[in-house]
């Protein structure tokens, strides 16, 4: 139950997901409490689905995930979805205020969330509380973005699962967002699956990663150290740049 | 009528098939055969009428209802192939308008259940339906696919299925809605129904005209939204698993 001393929050066993191919080949690993996990790896490699899987809105064709030491299968499937806040890569807002779109996961479960924390909410996310009445259809991507991680702070989830959460913003709010990633782990201490495809953004989190090409885990550890290591050729083509993609295979 | 006026009137198709014809339209084959075919139904359907409009028995006017039910239900049903039980779905909707607005027109003493009230208003009552069904399975179908991002992202906010459906389920109502509304808004002001007109013409007075035509007009509207409702609260939910996830056959490229 203890990854390196922390309690273990997360466990992936040996998930498999297929639809027309293989999507997911025996993926395996294990996320400690308020750790960042890293998964890094080529457009079309399993990242999204397997976020999805962790969130149940993709089911699992064998394997299981554990949370707390329980099948997330034996969860509620809404309590669940609450505890593990999944963020989209093109969040999809609810045309209406930030408010609204800030209060919705609470409401959804009858509860209603004063202005306040609204206001600490979208604080938290590095946007003013002038925000609050200001239609999402009028913030730019970064502003919707940040809006779309308030959304899923609301249910107080205990992971965050990011999917790509910078790929369609210009270099500075990249750098931004990741900026208030960071400090959001160091105040909420909450544990967080970041996927990427950059290999900059995953040296620039210097977490524990694990590549994933082809719906199979290649490696996992620290990014820096895994660089140097010249142990798998698939690892090295990586990291080089030359390995192509399933959506370009497939094209 | 006599059958001179009635050949007469039909000089009026003939002109239209000239026209086609002067101007290469190449629309006159079809103008042509598809007069001759609803010339030849209509006579059929008046024999038919006039056989099923000698039935007394009440079971069999039921019997006559239920299987036009069915039919209206396997059309309409296919509006919404991509849903599980889509035809199951058409038949409960349409079937249930009509009962409930059967049943209201009955004990308010608008009908009685004789084949001459039956037969006609029933057709008029499923013929609506039917439409409306088709209309909400098509557009809800739309709507899934187009609001997927958004349906997931409730979902994996916590939403049940209704509550990440209920814009998708509210768009597609209205949409199958708007025929009746619409005509309720613009009756007496840009059209005349055809019952109130047929009333008009068969010599009785324009104020019992209004009357029949303001039963019908609720019978239509009643039936419409029963049928509308039902059909898009059955069918949202076979839209999504056991584990509340949106089924994969609606993508936004539908």
């Amino acid at each position: 139950m203890f990854i390196g001393g922390c309690l273990k929050m997360l466990t992936v066993a040996n998930i498999s997901l297929v639809k027309e191919k293989h999507i997911l080949k025996n993926v395996s690993f294990e996320l400690a409490c308020g750790e960042i996990l890293v998964l890094l790896g080529p457009s079309g490699a399993g990242k999204t689905s397997l976020l999805r899987c962790l969130n149940r809105l993709d089911s699992l064709d064998s394997g299981n995930v554990f949370l707390d030491g329980t099948d997330t299968r034996a969860f509620p499937i809404t309590e669940l979805r609450r505890r593990i806040g999944l963020i989209f890569q093109a969040p999809a807002l609810i045309p209406d205020t930030v408010k609204k779109n800030v209060c919705v996961g609470p409401r959804l479960a009858g509860k209603n969330i004063s202005d306040e924390v609204c206001q600490s909410l979208l604080s938290r996310v590095g946007l003013e509380s002038e925000y609050c009445g200001r239609n999402v259809e009028t913030l730019s991507l970064g502003e919707r973005q940040r809006v779309a991680l308030a959304q899923v702070l609301a249910n107080e989830p205990d992971i965050l699962l990011l999917d790509e959460p910078t790929s369609a913003l210009d270099p500075t709010a990249i750098l931004v967002v990741e900026t208030l990633i960071q400090s959001l782990h160091n105040k909420l201490n909450t544990a967080m699956v970041l996927v990427t495809h950059n290999l900059e953004q995953a040296k620039r989190f210097n977490a524990r990663t694990l590549v994933l090409a082809d719906g199979e885990v290649l490696a996992e550890g620290n990014i820096c150290k895994l660089m140097e290591s010249n142990a798998n050729p698939k690892l090295i083509q990586f990291f080089e740049g030359r390995m192509e993609s399933n959506e370009l295979k497939g094209s | 009528m006599a059958s001179e006026s009635l050949l007469m009137s039909y000089g009026l198709v003939v002109g239209a098939i000239l026209i086609s014809l002067f101007n290469q339209l190449k629309m006159e084959r079809e103008m042509f055969s598809s007069s001759l075919r609803a010339t030849v139904q209509l006579i059929v359907m008046g024999f038919v009428l006039e056989a099923i409009l000698a039935i007394e028995e009440p079971l069999y006017l039921f019997l006559i209802l239920l299987s036009m039910c069915v039919v209206a239900g396997a059309i309409s049903g296919k509006r919404g192939k991509e849903i599980p039980h889509s035809y199951w779905i058409a038949f409960a909707g349409i079937f249930l308008g009509s009962v409930v607005t059967f049943g209201v027109l009955y004990a308010a003493g608008v009908i009685q259940p004789e084949a001459q009230y039956a037969i006609p208003l029933g057709g008029m009552i499923i013929g609506n339906s039917m439409k409306a069904s088709s209309l909400s399975l098509n557009r809800l179908i739309g709507e899934l696919g187009h609001q997927r991002a958004r349906i997931e992202t409730l979902l994996a906010l916590g939403a049940s299925s209704r509550q990440a459906a209920l814009n998708a389920v509210r768009q597609a109502v209205g949409a199958a809605m708007i025929p009746t509304v619409d005509t309720m808004k613009t009756v007496g002001l840009v059209h005349f129904p055809g019952i109130m007109t047929g009333f008009i013409i068969a010599g009785g007075s324009p104020m019992t005209a209004v009357k029949f035509q303001l039963a019908i007009m609720y019978m239509v509207a009643g039936a419409t939204g029963i049928t509308c409702l039902t059909v898009t609260l059955l069918a949202y939910r076979q839209c999504f698993t056991c584990d509340l996830q949106l089924i994969k056959k609606f993508s936004p490229t539908h």
